[in-house]
């Protein structure tokens, strides 16, 4: 068994069905909202990604969102780290920044293309992938080395390493192939991307159960249909099912007020989700559950007391005792 | 072959500019071969900058042609040039970027003017009429291992080890799903000659040494060599 160094791998090792929540910080310089954001999931994930530059569209660094994350909501992150925007070097250096900072889960990843985002005239970098960055992370976990072998001062980083899976992938065998890849590297954990389909999803992890490396299942709750649209177009190889999809667009001529909306597409939500998740749970082949629920944290709360789950008793992330100065970090409102 | 693009002709219009001789150079080689830069295109070239120096600036500018064997070769372009120089304003190079340089080399004092944007090496598929890049000269050619598909090239994001999650039936997400994804390509023809190993085959991180600008081969550097 792989040791664990987060909370988040010490609570999937215990063989508990965890819950892990996305934020998004912003293009901004004010990361009090996504901190807001955090603070609701409080209780009910043990950890929460934080995206780096989704879909190649510029925000604000996750490794400072995580870090503030950690520190004013309370709450341990996984730190998302693209190689569409870093070579080795600059990966290196924010991977010992990561440390330096107390994150503890990193989800490694190949990253979006440039093209695809608000800049879309960048130089692409992708000087490694996700798994030559996943067996970065690993030799500098294990060994305190970095890619070159050269020594890392002081004590060696100590991160538990996360990487992506898309079970609806077609064809999927050179996506099993990559994903196994991935694992010999040194992952420790499996997120996938959002799964709607829990046959084929059961199917994907039985594919995986040799491996024995924890999958948790991507869910993605949608705020509106608007957002379900979206998805649906933009996201390769996934579509959200036709008959949600009529739901969710049905929601605007029958709700008489905005508020009648929200608790319509709520309960779309939490038709659809709970009986998934409780499915998943019983299968026993997932470690748990990746709520994409971003900017509709509310959802998750409710989803808890729909399924009939209490709310975890999760101990506050253990962060240590900061490094940086004081002064040098902004004051969140 | 090396591809080009010829450029809007009123750029060339404006590149060229006060200059009344103009030396025209095509080249016999990659762009002799498809038609883009070989002595047809010189002389239709001559032909549309004489009319246009006529019809927008009302005066006459003299234009040399030539067509060399390779643009790309200093002795040939030494040779083949140096009895036309003399009285030339301007050079126009309707070779690749490497062409128009090995003019700019052998001849220090003449301006030379690209007539094309060099965009990649390539292969010509003269049926379809379309050029596709499938080589990037990184210097460290895998081919023998991904099928005969180069993914330096002709995966958007030059992937070592496997598809990325930007593929969708064998389809590439950047330049919305129409070009082929090149690690599916690479796995279906593994896969057809059952050798799935090299497929799985772990890929250590590139060595960017060998891409480093500018590269050099041989024992000396070719500008220490004399021209004729």
């Amino acid at each position: 068994m792989v040791k664990a160094h987060s909370e988040l791998m010490k609570r999937i090792q215990s063989g508990k069905f965890v819950f892990t929540g996305e934020l998004e910080p912003l293009k901004t310089t004010d990361l009090s909202e996504v901190i807001t954001e955090a603070k609701l999931l409080k209780g009910y994930v043990e950890a929460c990604n934080v995206t780096d530059n989704p879909a190649s569209n510029v925000t604000v660094s996750s490794l400072v969102a995580a870090y503030l994350i950690q520190k004013e909501a309370g709450i341990e992150t996984v730190y998302q780290l693209r190689c569409s925007d870093r070579n080795r070097i600059a990966l290196t250096s924010d991977l010992l920044g990561a440390a330096a900072l107390g994150i503890k889960n990193i989800l490694a990843l190949t990253g979006d293309h440039t093209l695809l985002g608000d800049m879309p005239n960048a130089k692409p970098v992708f000087d490694l992938d996700s798994a030559l960055l996943t067996g970065m992370i690993r030799r500098m976990v294990e060994e305190g080395k970095d890619l070159n072998g050269l020594d890392i001062k002081g004590p060696r980083p100590k991160f538990n390493i996360g990487v992506a899976a898309n079970p609806n992938s077609n064809p999927i065998e050179p996506e099993i192939w990559k994903v196994i890849r991935k694992v010999e590297n040194g992952a420790d954990f499996v997120q996938t991307q959002v799964c709607f389909d829990i046959e084929k999803t059961i199917e994907f992890l039985r594919m995986f159960k040799i491996f024995e490396v924890p999958v948790l299942i991507g869910i993605f709750p949608m705020k509106s249909y608007g957002v379900a649209a979206q998805f649906d177009k933009f996201v390769p190889g996934v579509s959200v099912p036709k008959d949600l999809l009529t739901k969710f667009k049905q929601v605007k001529s029958k709700a008489k007020s905005k508020e009648e909306r929200r608790k319509m597409y709520d309960k779309i939500n939490l038709e659809f989700f709970t009986p998934f998740i409780t499915e998943l749970m019983k299968s026993g082949l997932s470690a748990g559950c990746h709520v994409m629920s971003v900017h509709y944290q509310e959802i998750v709360p409710k989803l808890f007391r729909e399924m009939g789950l209490t709310k975890a008793l999760i101990p506050e992330a253990v962060i240590p005792e900061t490094v940086i100065p004081e002064a040098i970090i902004p004051v969140v409102s | 072959m090396i591809i080009v693009k010829r450029k809007p002709i009123n750029k060339i219009f404006d590149m060229i500019g006060p200059a009344d001789n103009v030396l025209i150079v095509g080249c016999d080689g990659c762009v002799g071969i498809y038609q883009e830069g070989g002595q047809k295109q010189v002389e239709l070239m001559s032909v549309i900058l004489e009319l246009a120096k006529k019809l927008k600036e009302n005066r006459d500018i003299k234009i040399k042609t030539a067509t060399v064997l390779r643009q790309c070769d200093r002795q040939i372009v030494a040779t083949s040039l140096r009895p036309l120089i003399d009285d030339v304003d301007v050079v126009l190079s309707m070779a690749c970027g490497v062409g128009a340089q090995t003019i700019a080399e052998v001849f220090e004092d003449i301006i030379v003017i690209p007539a094309q944007d060099t965009l990649f090496i390539g292969m010509h598929d003269r049926q379809l009429k379309k050029f596709y890049e499938l080589c990037s000269a990184c210097g460290e050619c895998i081919l023998f291992e991904t099928g005969g598909v180069c993914p330096i090239t002709r995966c958007a994001k030059s992937l070592l080890n496997g598809p990325c999650g930007g593929q969708s039936k064998g389809k590439c997400e950047v330049g919305g799903w129409v070009k082929d994804c090149a690690w599916i390509l690479i796995h279906n023809r593994l896969k057809q000659k059952d050798r799935l190993d090299l497929f799985t085959k772990f890929r250590e991180p590139r060595d960017h040494r060998n891409m480093e600008s500018p590269r050099e081969l041989g024992e000396t550097f070719v500008g220490e060599v004399e021209a004729t």
